[in-house]
């Protein structure tokens, strides 16, 4: 995966995320159009496929509104980075095979910036600076959330095991 | 092994993987439940993956954010849920009348019992922690899977224990003790752990005290709260009429992430100012700061109880909001609704000249029934005060518990009951 990346700070709550007063509906579109709307204006506008975002501690922090990370998939972020997240948050991302990478080096990475993450090991170039970082390698159940695309198609494949 | 009570009650319930902390475990859960706005989510999910649920009786569905429908796109999101709900003949499911607000209803309908796995599509949903159940916050497409297949997955949480010492000095609650130790560890000092709330000031702790606690849990990032079920736990129980669950206690050479002490005697009130819950201030030194408010509000999972509403009638009697002040107080429940009514304690909030609304989540989330404008201020017995969270990106929530914010309304700024 690489992409641009737009960068958030400490504690991104889902409140501005996709704040309440959007969450009448479930369609993913619509709520794209009001993604980080209360935080970063642009980010709605302006968000391209395959762009990445990268913040710091606790991100997605709040509720448990899926909304959140379905705004943020459907606005075609690929991945996010993060020092850490919120784990409601974390584990409706990956049920819905947007995957998180852990990092604790973000710091070094800016908005703007062209990174390029290796699903499979965590590995993070930061091509516009030339630096690599080393994010924890996703686990393995949650690696398979992310090849089989989310929780969906691992349900379907419970059930014929069981 | 020596385990904690979190690992006990998960170990219960596991179908797959094994209990060190750390590990990705499928669980059986006896109860997954949601909301009119996170169901409509995984009912499709249901729909999209087969459409059987596993088991009927161990799903709740409780339309209580929008609710009685604020507007035309909520209204049709309450009903999926509630179409979803008769077709399949689903027994916990309340209609506007009887719904109230989730984390409230559901230990009040007797659904909640130690010893349980629970999920829930809420991130309050560890509110139940209270009753010593195993309840954690998860997604909608969590509950659909669970909906499903009558399973979750789960990372098992270390656990922080917290003990509380000493004696509550006059107007602390829950809610303060709750809000000093978010204060303390911060909005992320319990991250993806379980906090176990024990010591002598927790045994003898009401259970509406318990549940505000637990409930907040999670503005700490926590997975779940928990308090070991003692006497208090059973005499709500029958209360409630819910049959006994298992009684579970951590071992007591059991593994902790960290354990916290704390001295209740020294809290005072807290106001935690915007836009965290961490920033929590003790109230004596919030009164020098003249903070001036346009709204307060009780109510929401937090303190919508009725003992909420009798100590704020407590402090409401005979007196008047500051006329400036919008005063809003909703019960959380139908049946505490009815009690406060019956006891008195509606006459005295609208001669105080408080409104009081119907139970629903309403301005907690700035859904509805007193949404703030820009520059506004509301000091709120709710549980977060994010940027935005009551209406207005530019609006400013205090949080508090509800004697405060009974007092604040009467001076028209955050002050103290003893001030009055
Ligand atoms: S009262 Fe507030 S915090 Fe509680 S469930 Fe409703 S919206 Fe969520």
């Amino acid at each position: 995966m690489k992409g641009k990346v737009w960068k958030f700070k400490n504690n991104v709550d889902t409140d501005v995320i996709i704040p309440a007063r959007y969450l009448n509906t479930s369609d993913p579109g619509e709520l794209a159009k009001h993604c980080m709307e209360d935080i970063n204006l642009n980010f709605a506008k302006k968000v391209k496929k395959g762009d990445i975002i990268v913040a710091e501690e606790n991100f997605g922090c709040g509720s448990s509104r899926e909304h959140a990370p379905i705004s943020i998939k459907a606005s075609g972020i690929a991945c996010i980075v993060a020092k850490s997240f919120a784990r409601i948050f974390y584990r409706n991302s990956f049920n819905i095979g947007l995957p998180l990478f852990e990092c604790k080096e973000t710091d070094k990475i800016k908005e703007g910036d062209i990174i390029e993450v290796n699903i499979s090991t965590g590995e993070i170039k930061n091509i516009s600076t030339g630096e690599t970082f080393q994010a924890l390698p996703i686990p393995p159940f949650m690696q398979e959330l992310v090849n089989l695309g989310g929780l969906e198609s691992y349900a379907k494949k419970l059930s014929k095991e069981i | 092994m020596s385990l904690t009570i979190a690992q006990k009650i998960l170990q219960h319930h596991i179908v797959k993987g094994n209990i060190n902390v750390g590990e990705i475990i499928l669980a059986r859960v006896d109860l997954a439940f949601a909301n009119d706005v996170t169901a409509p989510i995984s009912i499709d999910f249901l729909k999209r993956i087969g459409g059987k649920l596993y088991d009927k009786e161990k799903i709740a569905l409780i339309p209580d954010h929008f609710t009685p429908n604020k507007d035309i796109k909520s209204a049709e999101q309450c009903k999926i849920v509630r179409e979803f709900a008769e077709q399949n003949n689903i027994p916990h499911y309340w209609e506007v009348g009887d719904v109230g607000i989730e984390h409230v209803l559901l230990p009040e309908k007797g659904l909640i019992k130690p010893g349980m796995l629970i999920a829930g599509a809420d991130s309050h949903t560890c509110t139940g922690g209270a009753l010593g159940a195993f309840a954690t916050g998860v997604g909608s497409t969590d509950i659909g899977f669970a909906f499903a297949t009558g399973m979750l997955w789960f990372k098992v949480p270390p656990t922080i224990k917290f003990i509380y010492e000493g004696k509550r000095g006059k107007w602390v609650m829950g809610k303060d003790l709750i809000l000093y130790t978010i204060g303390k560890i911060g909005v992320s000092g319990a991250l993806y752990k379980a906090m176990e709330f024990t010591g002598p000031a927790i045994k003898n702790l009401p259970m509406d005290d318990r549940l505000t606690m637990c409930n907040m849990a999670i503005e700490a990032g926590g997975k779940t709260a928990i308090v070991e079920p003692n006497d208090i736990t059973k005499q709500y129980l029958n209360v409630v009429g819910a049959k006994e669950g298992i009684f579970y206690k951590s071992d007591e050479d059991a593994e902790y992430d960290d354990i916290i002490e704390i001295d209740v005697s020294i809290i005072e009130p807290q106001i935690a100012f915007p836009h965290l819950p961490e920033n929590a201030k003790p109230i004596s030194e919030v009164m020098k700061k003249d903070i001036k408010i346009d709204q307060a509000f009780i109510g929401s999972c937090t303190n919508g109880r009725l003992s909420d509403l009798r100590i704020a009638a407590k402090i409401l009697k005979g007196r008047k909001r500051d006329k400036h002040v919008r005063l809003i107080i909703i019960p959380s429940t139908p049946l505490i609704y009815r009690q406060a009514l019956k006891e008195g304690l509606f006459d005295i909030f609208l001669d105080a000249g408080a409104v009081i609304s119907a139970p629903t989540c309403g301005p907690c989330l700035g859904g509805h029934m007193g949404v703030l404008a820009s520059g506004e201020v509301a000091i709120s017995t709710t549980n977060r005060n994010f940027v935005g969270r009551m209406g207005s990106p530019e609006a400013y929530v205090y949080l508090s518990n509800p004697a405060i914010a009974a007092a604040s309304a009467v001076l028209g700024k955050i002050g103290s009951p003893d001030e009055l």
